[in-house]
This record gives C-alpha cells, structure tokens and sequence, in this order.
C-alpha cells in the first residue's frame, strides 16, 4: 500500500514530503507511548506508518532512531514548525487525519495494511 | 535525478552567496570632474568598458567607451565627465543574494551593475557576470572537497587508520528538564555512527538506547554527559548523571515500573520501558547508582562478524 492509499483511505492532508508519496508501506502502528515505537519496533521499520495523537519534536526523534519514515498525525492534530523542519531534514513524511486513532487504525487494517506483530 | 539535484545545488547557493562575496571590491572609478581623456586612459589602461563615476563615495553614474566615442565625434574630448555620463543607474545592494544578479542580467543588458551598501549608500563594489561565474565555482568546488575529504575521513576510518587499537571517542551533553531538545543528541549520534560507516542495525540498537538513555537524564536529572566509545569490534557508551540516583535498580528494571512524573507520560514518554528497554537492544548493561551521588549507565553493543 503506498502513501497515496492510505492518504485516501483515512483522508489525510500531507504536511510534507509530498514528493515520496509513492513509498510503499506494509505494516501500520497505533501508538502514543514512544518508548513502545522504540521497544518494539524491530526491523524493515522503513515501511512501518506510525499513526499517533502525539505532535511533539520527541515523536520525530523517536522516529528517527528506529528509521520510521511516515508518520500520521491523529484526532485533527497539527504539529508546529520546528517539528515539520525536524521531518523535512530526515525526509520524513509528515500526514494528518481528523479520524481518531482507532478509526484510522481500523481503516486501515481493513483495506490491507498489516501489524507490526504480524511481521510481513 | 543527478540533474535536478544540480540544478538545484546552482540556485541554492546563488540564494545562499551574497553579492558581497562575489563583486569586485577595487572598483576603479573617476570623479564628475575629470575629463573624457581621463576616461579614455583608464579605460585603456585596465581594459575595460566602462567606469562608475564617484564623488565622495557616492555613485553620480557610469561612464562608458560608448560615451567617451560619442565625445570624440563631436570633439569634446576634454569636457568634463559630468556632462556625459549616464545617470539613470541600475545597481545592487551588497547583502542582496546572488539570484537577484542573475535576474538582472536577464533584465538589462549591462554587463555590469554597481554595488552599494544598504545603509551609507556608498559604492561599495561593481559586479560582472564573470565575477558571479567565480563565486559560484568556487563555492561549488568547496562544497564538493568537504563532502569529499568527510567521506574519505569518515567511511573508512577503521580500515584507513593503522593502528592496533583505534577508538572514536563521542561526547554529548544533557541539560535536565530540557524536554523541548529531548532526543536530538541520539539523533546526532545517529548520524555520527552512519558517517562513521557502522552498520544499519547496531546503529539502530546503539541509537535506541541512548535515546532511553537520554530520556531519563531529562526526566529525571539536572543534567549528565553521554560518552560514546566506538572502536572496531564493539561500541561502549557511558552515562553519568549528578542525582538523584534511582532507589531501587531492581524495579527499575522491571517492564512497566515507572516513576516519571506526568508532565512527562502526557508526552510520550515515563511508561517504565526505558531501562528494560536499554537491556534489550544492548549486548551488555551495567547500572551503579548511589542516591544523592548520582548514577552511571554503562552499555556495549558487540560488532557482528
């Protein structure tokens, strides 16, 4: 599933990185807990979207470390703009959804895109 | 891919480069009161086409061999410089960015344009499209021998340097309390490793946690020092704090056992995974901890062969 379909799917507006929206993704990851992303997030991390309620540098960070390169922002929420530059310097792409968490989760889930646990 | 890449290389530093580093700062001028063989001689002499005329630092006009020949038609060759020169004069200021000559240059056809400065309003410099040309060439060709002597210097450092044992030695910084910077320190280590050539997956488990590492100086103390040793078959990190120690290591190690404030759980963090976490992406862990001292967090991550 590439950016296209999910920003279709769940009806999101990319903040940046538009130009990389034809990466491919394969496992999807609901998480306000960054300190799970980084327990739990193993390998091939760099087709893993990260969909989280949380908009704060730390969520760009946390990101970076386990080489998450989509993430999309929850519930309406729109990160400032020292966040954005932070995703632009390390070519992340940065979406958000007025969806809740669950929602776009289940959305998601249903049209293909797989768990992290599931490990594909 | 290359060609945009390029192409916007060019422009970037055209935004980048002011005028001022690009013009000719010995502008050699003449003043309203001179004549036209003055004009004439310093044309020849430097071979050039045309000349600012000055008066006390300020720019009257431009003076040009187009001038000077219509002079000699009507032979008016020892007229004063005044009564000849152009005055509707198109010039630059020296902190505009380089971009803004380029569209000069398409705009007007001169081959030369002035250069003032912003607040005197003096002449400062003359540019020429040659003397543009140069800037970016030379910008260009310092650019590209800092990428290239980083890489020579970085990629291979294990392998170029011979020695029987070589390490790189890393320090960070932590300021307590400071959550707004939480985790740019293990971005930078991030990229250090990469640069240094270290392999995707340690660098992952390595940068994990020093991000915990991190996370907990914030939360929990005035501050510390992250030192990083990198060397051939293994990479060693050290963190020390100054307090308050953690009271019971035994629990802290526990999955979920937290005592994070929650300013710091309403932020992502302080759910109990961090010192659990470290053990689990590390090959080694070591914690001494004294209350009041402080606290020592010692990790290795083993090369794999």
């Amino acid at each position: 599933m590439n950016i296209h379909k999910v920003k279709q799917i769940i009806n999101a507006e990319v903040i940046c990185g538009e130009e990389l929206l034809d990466m491919n993704l394969k496992m999807g990851c609901g998480c306000d807990l960054m300190s799970h992303i980084l327990a739990h997030i193993n390998h091939d991390s760099g087709s893993v979207l990260l969909l989280t309620g949380l908009t704060n540098p730390q969520v760009i960070y946390t990101s970076d470390a386990v080489d998450i390169k989509v993430i999309c922002f929850v519930r309406g929420k729109r990160p400032d703009d020292d966040v954005v530059k932070l995703a632009n310097e390390r070519g992340v792409v940065l979406m958000c959804t007025q969806l809740p968490l669950f929602e776009s989760c289940g959305k998601l889930y249903k049209e293909g895109l797989r768990g992290i646990s599931e490990n594909v | 891919m290359s060609d945009i890449v390029r192409t916007s290389k060019i422009q970037e530093i055209a935004y980048e480069c002011k005028v001022e580093e690009a013009m000719t700062k010995d502008v050699i001028t003449v003043a309203p009161s001179d004549t036209m063989v003055d004009v004439w001689m310093k044309l020849r002499d430097k071979r050039i086409s045309g000349l600012p005329v000055v008066s006390e630092g300020n720019l009257m006009g431009i003076i040009s061999v187009e001038d000077f020949i219509k002079c000699i038609i009507k032979g008016r060759k020892y007229e004063q410089v005044k009564n000849n020169m152009t005055t509707h004069i198109e010039f630059i200021y020296s902190d505009e960015p380089l971009i803004h000559v380029f569209k000069k240059f398409e705009k007007h056809r001169f081959g030369r344009f002035p250069v003032k400065e912003r607040d005197t309003k003096k002449l400062v410099g003359i540019i020429t499209k040659g003397d543009v040309i140069r800037c970016l060439l030379k910008r260009l060709e310092k650019d590209y021998y800092e990428e290239e002597t980083q890489k020579n210097r970085m990629e291979n450092i294990f392998h170029d340097i011979k020695s029987d044992k070589t390490t790189v030695i890393l320090k960070y910084h932590v300021k307590g309390k400071e959550f707004k910077k939480a985790g740019e320190k293990s971005s930078l280590l991030k990229n250090a490793l990469l640069r240094l050539g270290i392999a995707t997956e340690i660098t992952r488990r390595i940068v994990i946690a020093s991000m915990e590492t991190e996370m907990n100086i914030i939360i929990f103390t005035d501050g510390g020092e992250i030192t990083i040793w990198v060397e051939e078959d293994k990479i060693k990190v050290n963190a020390v704090d100054s307090g308050p120690g953690i009271p019971d290591v035994e629990k802290a190690m526990i999955p979920g056992y937290s005592t994070a404030p929650d300013w710091v759980r309403e932020m992502g963090f302080g759910a109990g995974m961090g010192l659990p976490n470290i053990k689990n992406c590390t090959d080694e862990m070591k914690i001494d901890s004294k209350i009041g001292k402080g606290t020592s967090l010692e990790f290795i991550v083993n090369m794999k062969k």
